[in-house]
């Protein structure tokens, strides 16, 4: 198969995942509560991200074991995430033929210049992004997925927020500029002219644009929604609080009815606790930092 | 009630798309392009529109069949369908449509005796495009992802499309099912005879 035709069929498998919740997952129990809830996908990780930050230390690539048992249970897409940079992981990861992989700033980064090389593999990757420069070399180094970073594993949503902002402000502005005036555009933000022109020609991103990193609640499921997010990550958010699969459930309906104030309001009634969370000026790690 | 509407806003007939999760902007934006109404179908009170025609787009069919359910919407889809209201299921929507799922007890709306088995072709690897012959349409392209295959169909179901000698496309009364998604490709061949199959029964109900 052309290497184009790959490129083309990774993006179309996220086109499929809009409008869906992908959650993460510690082991197989908690894969079938987020199937069983409506999860579009799977992200398996060893320890969730507020779990991360609580443990401290270097994280890493999930046990391989642990994806098998859990591409076993479920028949959703499994993904799982790889350090920043450390294509062996990611070769791992593909000899498993995970459906997708997350080169995650979540994990300790592997390489604190260059990201992994993602044309060079067969399965797709997703990547975050803070802002339309970091958005667009990713997807030139390969990325078929966008996500925000957002910050995760801290239940609070305004890095998020602050990151699909940033997107699509640039993007408005990048439509809006005369044809000449984006090479010098395409300069500043550091990203290929060719890609940059496919942003101004069809005023959004190449690829899906998910919201990631700090979802906790059906109402910030709903204000990624709003602010142009084409589905959501869910990370500590559901295995962190009071009733996971209630609240699965319920952020999975608040992404489709994203725009239906009073569903969101029964929605929320009685999901119990959620996740204390930290906020941004809590942590000393911004994980948002790695990788730009 | 008749669930065929005489007129929509602009005299167009109006296909409801099925957009609890997955692909169906694309739906929307070739049927656009052809000239329906398209309207987004969400929760119970999108259903109770008359709609000309029906599109279950592809996504996950785990989490459409679930939410056509919790969100009340399975009674009324049902209906639609009961009516001989033209439907367009891609991939999840054919399994959707299936009557019977290889090793699952969980069918959906099961309007539609074929026999579906999910993720036939494997994992994304194994996601794959190719040309075939659609019907009497001539060569079409397809997209394949993370595909259902059709294993066996009743008597009066009729075959659309084969590859590599497997059913990828089939039609029973007004329904039609497929495994691959011509929501992707850049041909509109598949949408234009939907759409005319749409026109047709609208200008009949219209007449009468």
């Amino acid at each position: 198969m052309g290497k184009e035709q790959r490129v083309d069929l990774n993006r179309q498998l996220a086109q499929m995942l809009k409008g869906g919740v992908i959650m993460d997952v510690t082991n197989a129990e908690q894969a079938r509560i987020a199937q069983d809830a409506g999860a579009c996908a799977v992200m398996a990780l060893e320890r969730i991200p507020a779990d991360i930050r609580a443990a401290g230390g270097v994280s890493r690539m999930s046990d391989p074991a642990l994806i098998k048992e859990i591409q076993k249970t479920v028949s959703i897409p499994v993904m799982a995430k790889c350090r920043i940079g450390h294509f062996a992981e990611a070769q791992i990861l593909q000899s498993l033929s995970i459906d997708y992989i997350d080169e995650s700033e979540v994990l300790s980064p592997a390489d604190d210049v260059y990201h992994i090389d993602k044309t060079t593999f067969d399965v797709p990757f997703v990547c975050g992004a803070r802002n339309l420069g970091e958005a667009l070399r990713r997807i030139s180094e390969g990325a078929a997925m966008i996500r925000t970073k957002g910050e995760p594993g801290t239940g609070d949503v305004v890095q998020a927020v602050s990151h699909m902002r940033s997107v699509n402000e640039e993007i408005a502005r990048i439509a809006a500029l005369r044809s000449d005036e984006l090479f010098e555009a395409a300069k500043q933000l550091e990203v290929p002219y060719d890609l940059l022109r496919s942003v101004h020609d069809s005023g959004r991103l190449p690829v899906v644009n998910f919201a990631a990193g700090g979802i906790a609640t059906p109402a910030d499921a709903s204000l990624m929604m709003q602010l142009g997010a084409e589905g959501v990550f869910v990370g500590s958010g559901i295995f962190k609080s009071g009733d996971p699969a209630r609240r699965a459930q319920a952020i999975v309906k608040a992404t489709t009815n994203y725009d239906d104030p009073e569903m969101l309001a029964s929605l929320s009634e009685n999901l119990g606790e959620a996740m204390v969370g930290i906020n941004e000026q809590e942590i000393s790690i911004l994980m948002a930092e790695r990788g730009k | 009630m008749s669930f065929l509407s005489k007129t929509s806003v602009d005299g167009a007939p109006r296909i409801g798309v099925l957009a609890v999760q997955g692909a169906f902007i694309e739906h929307e934006q070739r049927l656009s392009a052809l000239g329906a109404h398209c309207v987004e179908l969400r929760q119970a009170r999108d259903c109770a529109q008359p709609l000309d025609g029906l599109i279950l787009p592809g996504g996950e069919s785990t989490v459409q069949g679930k939410l056509i359910r919790e969100l009340g919407m399975y009674e009324q889809l049902r209906r639609c369908i009961d009516n001989d209201v033209p439907v367009l299921g891609t991939c999840a929507g054919m399994i959707l449509l299936a009557q019977h799922l290889v090793g699952d007890e969980q069918t959906h709306l099961a309007s539609m005796p074929i026999t579906v088995e999910r993720n036939a072709y494997g994992r994304q690897l194994d996601s794959f495009h190719t040309t075939a012959v659609f019907d009497s349409c001539g060569t079409v392209p397809m997209t394949f992802i993370r595909a259902p295959k059709v294993v066996s169909v009743a008597d009066d179901v009729r075959i659309l499309a084969r590859v590599d000698d497997t059913i990828v496309g089939a039609q029973y009364r007004n329904q039609i099912a497929l495994s691959f998604h011509p929501e992707l490709d850049n041909d509109m061949t598949i949408h234009r005879s939907f759409f005319e199959m749409v026109q047709q029964i609208h200008a009949t109900k219209v007449m009468a």
